[in-house]
């Protein structure tokens, strides 16, 4: 639907408190520290926590003037498979485009589910990485790591200096350093 | 004060955080607020500011927002700084004490994140809020983006105290407020400078010279009072001019009482404010690239209502289609009727549309639709609500 297609779009599918729109301000900010310019919103429906949510990131080398919605994403992100029984995660994402899910299923699963999905199917189970490096099912941190690997829309050390910016001072510098681990694994793996 | 900002900042912040920052900056001395449901990111952030002792003012936590705006009347009385914020039910609370704000010309600036107002129950972006406090004889300061509100919340204060009038400085609600977007932020000196010392001409702790605020005014005075207050809300237009060039000369960035966005030789303009703008101006570069002669008029001065100002963009238009956010019951929608009275002696076709009620979506392709309309010169009458279900 937007017609600048200078502008890089990605839409978070998530549930209310898994750390969606935090991972969006993360990248977005880091983007900015990058010289782009960038916007980053939430959609509200009924909040609650365990609600399904969407959060937007624009992300683009020009001013960004607009303020729809995003609905013709270049890029979708799933943090809870279980979403994909409610929400058409797939929408709009087409040849040459990605999407993202944290899931402990396998791809042809996936692809099952997901019917005549014709874009690039990435799957990552990010929640046991969090578990694993974070030791909570944190898996934004680890999701963070497996955008820039697919997209590259902003560098490794960008994103991780941004996190380190953020968090170090609300969860401390062990935590911290712990979530920095769990974006290099997701920007790792395969 | 500590950790002062000595340089301008490019920093991406919700428009929420945006006016936070700027009423940091500015330092006022008193806040009185109720952040309740419909609460906004203003007073959260601007209340860690306080609490991290970045700013030396008082912050009044009330029981209510009538209660947050009388407490801000008498701290204005008393010769204060004084700056609140609300949104939506919380501004219709207020009501009856805008006019206590206005009617006693106390220099109070207020953020509103415009938002929708019940029933039905919703709180998301919508005009209805703002409008319905239209003639409550406050200024009224329009903003499309998280800068926009970083910019005019700085000259809404100045202008405030300037003209002593109480100034409403507004974002849309969720797409300006609760969304992340890039702005430069100026030094702390530099609006520090800007917006000055507040010296009160009158108040009530100036003990040398002991003035009556509020008095009773009969059928003898009160009309008077009312064509004189009405008469100074019309001059504050320019002052609001001048403080926004001195703005330009801070900040490098220029304002206008609205801004005109390819109207020269436009012959269909669109008439609206808030964060569509920039979504309309997408759409206007994109019908001039197919040769269509398409404008963009950008009411940032809602109140008071630049008219002539705005007759002269317009006379040389074919059509004009006004896009209201909020509907008037038993009449035409606001902006609509603001522009019909602008170009009521000369012959025009404006014409009335309705949109994002609610936070409905809007999207390039129902501005679109809007210049189509004008452009095939489809003529109608009454109001077309855009992007709505069929009833």
């Amino acid at each position: 639907m937007n017609q600048d297609k200078n502008i890089f779009e990605i839409i978070f599918h998530a549930r209310a408190g898994q750390g969606a729109k935090s991972a969006a301000e993360i990248l977005a900010q880091a983007a900015m520290n990058e010289g782009k310019y960038i916007q980053a919103f939430p959609y509200y429906g009924p909040e609650r926590s365990g609600a399904p949510t969407k959060t937007y990131v624009r992300i683009s080398n020009k001013e960004i003037r607009t303020h729809e919605p995003i609905v013709d994403p270049d890029l979708s992100v799933v943090l809870d498979d279980t979403l994909l029984e409610s929400t058409d995660v797939a929408k709009n994402i087409t040849r040459n485009e990605n999407l993202i899910i944290n899931t402990k299923k396998s791809k042809e699963d996936i692809t099952e589910v997901l019917g005549g999905f014709d874009g690039n199917l990435k799957i990552i189970d990010a929640t046991d990485i969090a578990m694993k490096t974070v030791g909570l099912p944190a898996s934004n941190s680890v999701i963070l790591g497996k955008i820039i690997q697919v997209i590259g829309v902003v560098k490794l050390d960008s994103l991780k200096e941004e996190f380190r910016k953020i968090f170090e001072g609300k969860i401390g510098k062990k935590m911290t350093e712990k979530n920095i681990l769990a974006i290099e694994r997701g920007y790792d793996s395969l | 004060m500590k950790d002062k900002n000595t340089k301008s900042k490019r920093i991406a912040l919700t428009g929420g955080a945006a006016a936070a920052e700027a009423l940091r900056q500015i330092n006022p001395d008193v806040a009185p607020v109720y952040p309740i449901t419909p609460q906004t990111p203003i007073i959260e952030g601007f209340a860690k500011f306080e609490a991290d002792g970045k700013v030396d003012t008082e912050i009044i936590t009330v029981e209510s927002e009538h209660s947050a705006m009388s407490a801000a009347i008498g701290a204005s009385a008393a010769g204060a700084r004084t700056i609140t914020a609300t949104s939506s039910q919380g501004l219709a609370l207020m009501n009856e004490v805008l006019y206590i704000a206005s009617g006693t010309r106390l220099p109070i600036l207020m953020l509103v994140s415009a938002r929708a107002l019940s029933a039905p129950i919703n709180i998301h972006g919508d005009h209805s809020d703002v409008m319905g406090a239209r003639d409550s004889g406050w200024i009224q300061i329009f903003s499309e983006n998280a800068k926009e509100v970083y910019d005019n919340t700085i000259i809404g204060m100045k202008l405030a105290e300037k003209v002593e009038f109480p100034v409403m400085v507004i974002m849309d609600g969720f797409t300006t407020s609760h969304s992340v977007e890039i702005l430069e932020t100026l030094p702390d000196e530099v609006v520090e400078k800007f917006v000055g010392k507040f010296n009160p001409s009158r108040s009530l702790l100036d003990l040398d010279n002991p003035v009556t605020f509020g008095p009773v005014s009969l059928p003898d005075s009160y009309f008077e009072f009312k064509i004189e207050q009405s008469k100074a809300i019309f001059d504050a237009k320019d002052e609001y001019l001048k403080i926004v060039k001195d703005f330009a000369s801070v900040s490098g960035r220029s304002y206008d009482i609205f801004e005109k966005y390819k109207t020269e030789d436009a012959e269909h303009i669109i008439v609206l404010m808030g964060s569509t703008v920039g979504t309309a101006k997408n759409v206007v570069d994109e019908l001039r690239e197919q040769g269509k002669k398409v404008g963009l008029l950008k009411i940032k001065l809602f109140r008071p209502f630049p008219y002539k100002e705005v007759a002269e963009i317009l006379k040389n238009a074919k059509n004009v289609a006004v896009m209201d956010r909020a509907i008037s019951f038993g009449s035409v929608p606001p902006l609509y009727s603001e522009i019909i009275n602008s170009v009521f002696s000369f012959q025009l076709s404006v014409f009335s549309y309705v949109y994002a009620l609610g936070g409905r979506d809007i999207f390039a392709e129902n501005i679109e639709s809007v210049f189509e309309d004008m452009i095939k010169g489809e003529k109608f009458e009454g109001t077309k609500y855009l992007n709505a279900k069929n009833l």
